[in-house]
């Protein structure tokens, strides 16, 4: 399948944003209002404080901004975008439709979190610098964020189903591929968890270590995960002319001549050989970049304090670098049945 | 909708006789020529007389070789072939010492959309312009609500959709549903344009969920089968598969001549080698 570079930005860049957002959502859930609010004494009215406000708020805003880019670049894809609205009709049969819905529904929450945590005003009085936020206690901080942790596994959910359930694309509909998509989402998600953590303002307090611990151990999952699926996509067989014309029973079938001379549509989207020719030299560019040296940074950040900043954010670029060549390679390396008709 | 109708008891469609098929493009080109006059609006092409023309066509036909197995195309076959296949050649040109036994077969296979009963080009639609006719099982596309993501495209197996660049939206066979229910043509002409064009009515068109329809009967006559069925889309055009060959080939049935004694020809004198050529004739 021909990589189209707006396929790739959405599905990098807004998995990178949910992943972010489900981390967000699934510790406001877990930990509102446990350890990041403490009751406030000699106020009139019960008031809680939360100290560990501006790392959420930032990563609400960078969520914001990579899930907005990404799904704005898929409609780059589109031949008549201005007609994208009536992608919402279809949920009940279409993967991509339930996507449109689930990523305009996990605004609700993420709009609502970021309400909560950038319009309520700072008192003025804070004693750590900004990262401290009242908060009336009847304010369902933990129930959005398990909204929002949701409406992002399923949006990334629906995203992988929009491949995973297309048959004649056999390196798609692959039992490892809907995984893959949620882990990587959530690894990528973690390594820029990390790198906005260890920016001066955004303190995540005994979270920092533990993220980079997770980092590590992601990386080697994702790295798992993908070095299987590229195993079982190479073994699989692939089919010729004489399965697709269905006269493989007469002998072997050969293309002599093909219906047009010049490219069409379906052989300059579907017959793109390049990445095939080259996969193994970009998978091991992918391995190294996306996973390997990631987690060889998280695990120096982790061990020295004083690298913290440049580790983090060197780890991003590189994971990002290296997500970029995965998705690069899910979409060039997938051969569609179609072209089988070629003989190609 | 693109949620599928439940089952019709009509099923529109086309069946292919591979048999006769000469692989001429009359089909693509006059579906080509219909299309770009009738109500559906021109099929645009991009630099049509530029360098690298490109345009929608919705039905393409593609030409294969079948090499049948152990003679190589185009090569002796020698080493390749058995003792039985150089045993027993074809008269095709007796003077050759290649053992064109089983000689390859040609087959032109015309490509176009299937119309199958359950498309995932429909389902996946995200905003409903991909539909399943009810009445007849038609699959089509609505030009005024399509946006372009060429997902139909995708889950399309058989490459029935192509997409317009011009256009901004999918293109795909309608089965001449503008020609088919025309009250302004002559009965005889309310048929594909494709299917009227052949020249070797190698192209049938009807209704195969009718078991005593001429086209079903086609089918279970001549053995016509579907493209990929194991993909699970059940698709309602048939093939008709080439008919055993009359020339020696593997399927044909022996004459009760090609069990003589052997001989070999090229060790005899030149009149009777004519005349044994001309005997076996």
């Amino acid at each position: 399948m021909r990589p189209t570079f707006s396929i790739i930005a959405f599905t990098v860049l807004s998995g990178t944003g949910y992943g972010l957002w489900f981390l967000i959502g699934a510790s406001l859930l877990a930990a509102w209002p446990y350890c990041a609010m403490t009751p406030l004494a000699g106020e009139p009215a019960p008031v809680y404080v939360c100290i560990y406000s501006g790392i959420i708020a930032t990563a609400l805003i960078a969520g914001f901004v990579l899930v907005t880019i990404g799904l704005l670049s898929s409609l780059a894809h589109l031949g008549r975008p201005s007609r994208a609205w009536r992608a919402l009709s279809q949920w009940r049969s279409s993967w991509l439709s339930r996507e449109g819905v689930a990523a305009l529904l996990t605004y609700l929450p993420a709009l609502a979190l970021g309400a909560c945590f950038l319009l309520v005003p700072s008192p003025p009085d804070s004693a750590s610098g900004g990262g401290v936020l009242r908060f009336n206690p009847l304010v369902p901080v933990g129930p959005l964020g398990a909204l929002l942790a949701l409406g992002a596994l399923a949006t990334v959910y629906c995203t992988a189903n929009i491949y995973a359930s297309l048959k004649p694309i056999r390196a798609w509909h692959n039992r490892l591929v809907t995984p893959a998509y949620l882990l990587l989402g959530l690894y990528s998600g973690a390594l820029l968890l990390a790198a906005l953590t260890v920016l001066p303002y955004a303190d995540f307090g005994p979270a920092l270590p533990v993220l980079l611990i997770a980092v590590v151990v992601l990386a080697v999952c994702c790295a798992w995960l993908k070095i299987a699926y590229w195993r079982d996509i190479d073994r699989s067989p692939t089919i010729g002319p004489g399965r697709a014309t269905g006269l493989e029973a007469l002998g072997e079938v050969r293309s002599f001549e093909p219906p047009h001379t010049e490219e069409n549509y379906l052989t300059h989207e579907m017959g793109f050989v390049l990445a095939r020719r080259h996969s193994a030299r970009l998978r091991r560019i992918a391995l190294l970049a996306g996973f390997a040296l990631p987690a060889l940074l998280s695990a120096i950040g982790f061990a020295l304090p004083s690298l913290r900043l440049a580790a983090a954010w060197l780890a991003l670029g590189s994971g990002l670098v290296g997500l970029f060549v995965e998705r690069w390679l899910f979409f060039a390396e997938a051969r569609h049945i179609v072209i089988a008709y070629y003989g190609r | 909708m693109t949620t599928l109708p439940p089952p019709a008891a009509k099923k529109l469609g086309l069946v292919i006789d591979l048999d006769t098929c000469v692989g001429c493009h009359a089909c693509a080109v006059a579906c080509k020529e219909w299309n770009d006059g009738g109500d559906f609006g021109p099929l645009p092409d991009e630099e049509p007389y530029g360098a690298h023309p490109s345009g929608v066509w919705f039905n393409r036909v593609h030409s294969y070789e079948v090499e049948r197995p152990g003679v190589g195309i185009g090569d002796s076959g020698f080493g390749k072939a058995d003792e039985a296949v150089c045993a027993e050649p074809a008269s095709s040109h007796p003077e050759s010492r290649i053992p064109n036994a089983r000689p390859s077969l040609t087959v032109h296979f015309p490509r176009s959309c299937l119309h199958c009963e359950t498309p995932a080009c429909v389902t996946v639609c995200p905003t409903g312009a991909s539909y399943k006719r009810a009445e007849d099982g038609i699959v089509l596309v609505d030009e005024d609500k399509c946006i372009g993501c060429q997902l139909c495209a995708w889950a399309c197996p058989y490459g029935a959709r192509e997409f317009s660049n011009e256009r901004g939206t999918m293109q795909k066979c309608t089965l001449c549903v503008d020609r088919i229910y025309n009250r302004t043509l002559d009965p005889a002409d309310r048929q594909p344009a494709c299917v009227a064009a052949c020249p070797t009515r190698a192209r049938h068109f009807g209704d195969l969920g009718d078991h005593d329809s001429p086209v079903s009967r086609l089918v279970a006559e001549r053995g016509g089968y579907a493209l990929m069925p194991e993909l699970g889309y059940k698709p309602v055009n048939r093939y008709l598969p080439p008919r055993p060959r009359r020339d020696g080939g593997e399927d044909a049935p022996r004459p009760p001549a090609s069990r003589e004694e052997k001989l070999d020809r090229d060790a005899l004198p030149g009149v009777l080698r004519w005349l044994d050529r001309a005997l076996s004739r």
